[in-house]
C-alpha cells in the first residue's frame, strides 16, 4: 500500500514539529547536561575529566549510588514477591469481585509520585497508623513505597502472559507424570520467564527513577543520585556535581532498558478458555496470594485520607479549609494551596496541547513503520530512557535564557514544557497502537472512492482515532497534573504546581502543614484518578474489530 | 484503443533481495467486458490488480485508460473501484454512510445521493439495511455492502480482490453468480482475481491464467 504521507518531502515537513520541539527542550538540554557532567563548566573539553572523576568517587557519591541500588533491587525483589502470585490469582480463576480487585491493583501506578510519597509518609511517620514500627525515614518504608507503586506492573505484565498460556499445557505435564509443583516449574515458570525478566527490567527502570518517594520518605538521612542532583542544585548551587550525577543516572537508566528491550519475547499464542471458578481449597490459596497485595495498597491511602481528616484534638474538614485561605506562617509556601491548585491545572493544559499537537502528528507519521519512522519513534521514547530529573536539570541549564529571541528567563512556560516532554513518549506509547491498528487497505478503499489524501486523514484515520487520541490526551493531562521530578526543577518558589507545593508543606513539621499536605495530595489524587478513569472510558476499541 | 490497457507490469516489494511479485504482464479489458485473474495463492495477482488501481506502485511498465497513461494520475481520480477480499468497510459508519462515502468523494448532492444510496441497497438486496452498524453485519452481507459501496461513483472499472473467498461455499457460489448480473446489468467493466477455477468462470467472459508473477 502507498504509505501516508505519500511523499517525503511532506513526511519531514511533518516530522520538523517534533523534531524541533525535542531538539530544542530535550536534546540540547539533555546534551548540555552530558556535555558539563564531562568536561565542566563551559563544556569546551579542557580535559576536565578529573573533575568528574573527584566527584563521582567522593563519599557522597558513592553512597547515593550505592542506596540507588539497593533501593532497586528492594523494590524489584518486592514488587515481584508480591505481583507474582497475585497475577495467579487474578489470571487463573474467574470469581467474584475479580474484576474490582484487579482494577485496584492497577490503580496506584497512575497515582501522582508525590501522593504515594505522601501516603506512606503519613502511615509510617511518628504519629501515623504504623508509626510504632518505628520506620519512618527508613529504607525498609521506601521499599515498601516502591513496591506499592510498582506491583501492578508485575500484575499487568506477568498476568497479561499467564492469561494467555494455556492451561492444558500444564495439563499436558500433569498426564505425563508431573506433580502440581514439578509441572509448574517444568511447563509454566518458563514459559512465563520472558514476561517476569521484562517486569522485573520495568520495575527496576522505576524504581531508579522514583525522585519523590526518596525525596519525601528518605528524609535527610536516605539519598539516591537523584535526589543528590537535586540537593546538589539546591542547596550547594553545584551545577557541575549535579551533572556529573545525570551522567551516573542515565547510565543508570541505560541499563535498565537494555535489560528491558533483551527480555522482551514474543507473546504465546492468547488461549480461549483459560479461567475457571477455584475450588475449596484454592479458594484460600487465592486469598492468600491476594492478601499481602491489598493490604499494602489499601493501608497507606487509609493512613492518607485519616492524616487529612485528623486535626488537634479530632477529626474535621479544616486541613481541606485551610488550602482555600493563606498559606500557614511557618511553611515557606508563598502562595495558598488553591492557586498551586490553579497554576497545576493551568501548566497541565498547556503541557497537554503542546505534547497533544507534537504527541497525534508523530503517532501518525512512525504508524507506518519504515526506516525513517522507526528513527523518528525511538528519538520520541528516548526521553523516557532519561529520568524527568535530567530533563528538568537539563531545562534549568539551557532554556534560562533568551532562546530565539524568545526570553524564557524564569518564564512559567518551561514548566508545560519540561512536563510535555515527559508526557510525550508515554502518549504516543497509548497512541501508536491504535493508529497501527488501522488498516491501510481502509485507507485505500477510501482513495478508489475518490477520497483525496488529505480527505482519507480526516474522514477515515480522524474518526478512528479520536477515541485513542481523547484517551491519551487524558493520560497526558494526569501524567503532567502529577509529575514531580522536572517540575522540581523549573517551577519558580513563589508559582509552585500542587505536587510542589505538597512537596514543600511536607518538609516542614507541624500539624498545620503536614496536614494540609496530606489534604492538598487527597485532593490531587482525586483529580488525577477523575482523569484516568475519563481517559479509560474513552479508550473504546473501535475499527480493531473489523 | 478504449478501455484498459496494461503494458509490461511489474510490482517488486523492497527487501533483500527485493521480491519480483509482477514480473512483466499485458494484457487488456474491454469495455464493459469481464476479465478474470486465475492463478495459487502468491502467484502475483493481487499485486498486479492493486498496480492497476493505484494503490501499489508500479515499479516498470504502463496501466493505461482509453489511451491515457495513468503513471501520474493518482488513486482517487482513477474512477476505478477496488472490493477487498475482507469488504474493509468503514467501521465508525453506517451501511448508508458507507454506500454513499464515494458519491460524497465526488460532491453529489444530498437528495440524488440518499436516492441512488436507496437503488444500490436495492440491488444487493439489503434495502432494509441502511441504519446498521457494519458491525452487525454477516460476512456475507459486509460484502454485498462493499460491493454496493465500490458501484455507487460509478466507477470505470471495477477491481474485485477473491471478493468471495472469505465466505462459506455455498454462499459462494450464489454471489459469485450475483456479483455477475450486477456487473452486467450496471454496464461495468470489471476485473477480478480468484484462486477458484470454478468462480472465475461464472463471473468471467474471459480468464487470464497467472503463475509465478508471469501470465501463462
Amino acid at each position: 500500500m502507498i504509505p501516508w504521507p505519500a511523499s517525503a518531502r511532506l513526511w519531514w515537513v511533518l516530522a520538523g514539529i517534533p523534531l524541533v520541539f525535542l531538539g530544542l527542550f530535550f536534546l540540547w538540554p539533555a546534551g548540555t547536561v552530558i556535555v558539563r557532567g564531562l568536561f565542566g563548566e563551559d563544556g569546551l573539553g579542557r580535559g576536565d575529566l578529573a573533575g568528574a572523576i573527584a566527584v563521582l568517587s567522593s563519599e557522597r557519591t558513592l553512597r547515593a549510588i550505592g542506596t540507588t541500588v539497593v533501593l532497586a533491587l528492594g523494590g524489584t525483589a518486592g514488587s515481584l514477591a508480591l505481583g507474582i502470585p497475585a497475577a495467579w490469582a487474578l489470571s487463573r480463576y474467574e470469581w467474584r469481585g475479580r474484576r474490582a480487585v484487579r482494577a485496584l491493583v492497577t490503580v496506584p501506578f497512575v497515582l501522582p509520585t508525590i501522593v504515594v510519597a505522601a501516603a506512606f509518609s503519613a502511615l509510617f511517620s511518628a504519629s501515623g497508623l504504623l508509626g510504632f514500627l518505628g520506620l519512618d525515614q527508613s529504607m525498609a518504608a521506601i521499599i515498601l513505597a516502591l513496591v506499592f507503586f510498582n506491583v501492578s506492573v508485575v500484575v499487568r505484565i506477568v498476568g497479561g502472559a499467564w492469561e494467555s498460556l494455556s492451561p492444558r499445557l500444564n495439563d499436558a505435564a500433569r498426564t505425563l507424570g508431573a506433580s502440581p509443583a514439578r509441572a509448574f516449574a517444568r511447563v509454566t515458570l518458563p514459559a512465563l520467564k520472558p514476561a517476569i525478566a521484562s517486569s522485573a527490567a520495568v520495575v527496576m527502570l522505576f524504581c531508579s527513577t522514583s525522585f519523590a518517594l526518596v525525596l519525601v520518605l528518605g528524609g535527610s538521612r536516605i539519598r539516591t543520585v537523584e535526589t543528590e542532583i537535586y540537593v546538589q542544585v539546591n542547596q550547594f548551587l553545584n551545577l557541575r556535581a549535579a551533572a556529573v550525577l545525570a551522567l551516573v543516572q542515565v547510565v543508570f537508566v541505560g541499563i535498565a532498558l537494555w535489560v528491558s528491550a533483551r527480555a522482551r519475547s514474543p507473546r504465546p499464542p492468547a488461549s480461549v478458555e483459560t479461567m475457571r471458578r477455584p475450588g475449596g481449597r484454592e479458594r484460600l490459596a487465592v486469598a492468600a496470594a491476594l492478601a499481602p497485595t491489598l493490604v499494602l495498597l489499601v493501608l497507606p491511602a487509609l493512613a492518607l485520607i485519616e492524616r487529612s481528616l485528623r486535626v488537634v484534638g479530632g477529626y474535621g474538614l479544616d486541613h481541606y479549609a485551610a488550602l482555600f485561605g493563606e498559606p500557614p506562617l511557618r511553611s515557606t509556601l508563598s502562595a495558598p494551596v488553591w492557586e498551586a491548585m490553579v497554576t497545576s491545572l493551568l501548566t497541565a493544559a498547556a503541557a497537554t496541547a503542546i505534547a497533544g499537537v507534537v504527541g497525534i502528528v508523530t503517532a501518525q507519521l512512525v504508524a507506518r513503520r519504515s526506516r525513517r519512522a522507526s528513527w523518528l519513534e525511538s528519538l520520541v521514547m528516548l526521553p523516557l530512557g532519561v529520568s524527568a530529573v535530567v530533563v528538568g536539570l537539563g531545562v534549568l541549564l539551557t532554556l534560562n535564557r533568551s532562546v530565539l529571541g524568545v526570553d524564557l528567563r524564569g518564564s512559567w512556560w518551561l514548566v508545560p514544557i519540561a512536563q510535555a516532554v515527559v508526557a510525550l513518549p508515554l502518549m504516543v506509547r497509548a497512541l501508536l497502537p491504535a493508529a497501527r491498528a488501522i488498516d491501510p487497505r481502509l485507507r485505500a478503499a477510501a482513495a478508489t472512492l475518490g477520497a483525496s489524501p488529505w480527505r482519507v486523514l480526516w474522514r477515515v484515520d480522524a474518526p478512528l482515532l479520536r477515541s485513542a487520541a481523547g484517551a491519551s490526551v487524558a493520560f497526558a493531562f494526569a501524567i503532567a497534573m502529577g509529575e514531580f521530578g522536572a517540575t522540581a526543577f523549573v517551577a519558580r518558589p513563589d508559582v509552585p504546581t500542587l505536587p510542589t507545593a505538597i512537596a514543600r508543606l511536607l518538609s516542614r513539621p507541624g500539624i498545620e502543614n503536614v496536614g494540609m499536605a496530606f489534604a492538598a495530595s487527597v485532593l490531587l489524587a482525586a483529580v488525577t484518578a477523575a482523569v484516568m478513569l475519563a481517559s479509560e472510558r474513552l479508550r473504546t476499541t473501535v475499527g480493531a474489530e473489523i | 484503443m478504449s478501455g484498459l490497457r496494461v503494458d509490461d507490469a511489474r510490482v517488486t516489494y523492497p527487501g533483500t533481495p527485493p521480491v519480483e511479485a509482477v514480473r512483466g504482464v499485458s494484457f487488456d479489458v474491454g469495455p464493459g467486458e469481464i476479465v478474470a485473474l486465475l492463478g495459487p495463492s502468491g502467484c502475483g495477482k493481487s499485486s498486479l490488480l492493486s498496480a492497476v488501481v493505484g494503490v501499489t506502485p508500479l515499479a516498470g511498465g504502463t496501466v493505461a485508460w482509453d489511451g491515457e497513461d495513468l503513471a501520474r494520475v493518482p488513486v482517487h481520480r482513477r474512477g476505478f473501484g477496488l472490493v477487498f477480499q475482507d469488504g474493509q468497510l468503514f467501521p465508525h459508519l453506517t451501511v448508508a454512510a458507507n454506500v454513499a462515502f464515494g458519491l460524497e468523494m465526488a460532491g453529489v448532492p444530498r437528495a440524488s445521493r440518499e436516492a441512488r444510496v436507496a437503488e444500490l441497497l436495492a440491488m444487493v438486496g439489503l434495502e432494509e439495511l441502511g441504519g446498521r452498524a457494519v458491525t452487525e453485519l454477516s460476512g456475507g452481507q459486509r460484502q454485498r455492502v462493499a460491493l454496493a459501496r465500490s458501484l455507487a461513483p460509478r466507477p470505470r472499472l471495477l477491481a474485485l480482490d477473491e471478493p468471495l473467498s472469505s465466505l462459506d461455499a455455498d454462499l459462494r457460489g450464489r454471489l459469485a453468480v450475483d456479483v455477475r448480473d450486477l456487473l452486467r446489468a450496471t454496464g461495468t467493466t470489471g476485473l477480478v482475481v480468484t484462486h477458484d477455477p470454478a468462480e472465475a468462470d461464472v463471473m468471467a467472459d474471459r480468464v487470464l491464467r497467472m503463475e509465478d508473477g508471469l501470465l501463462v
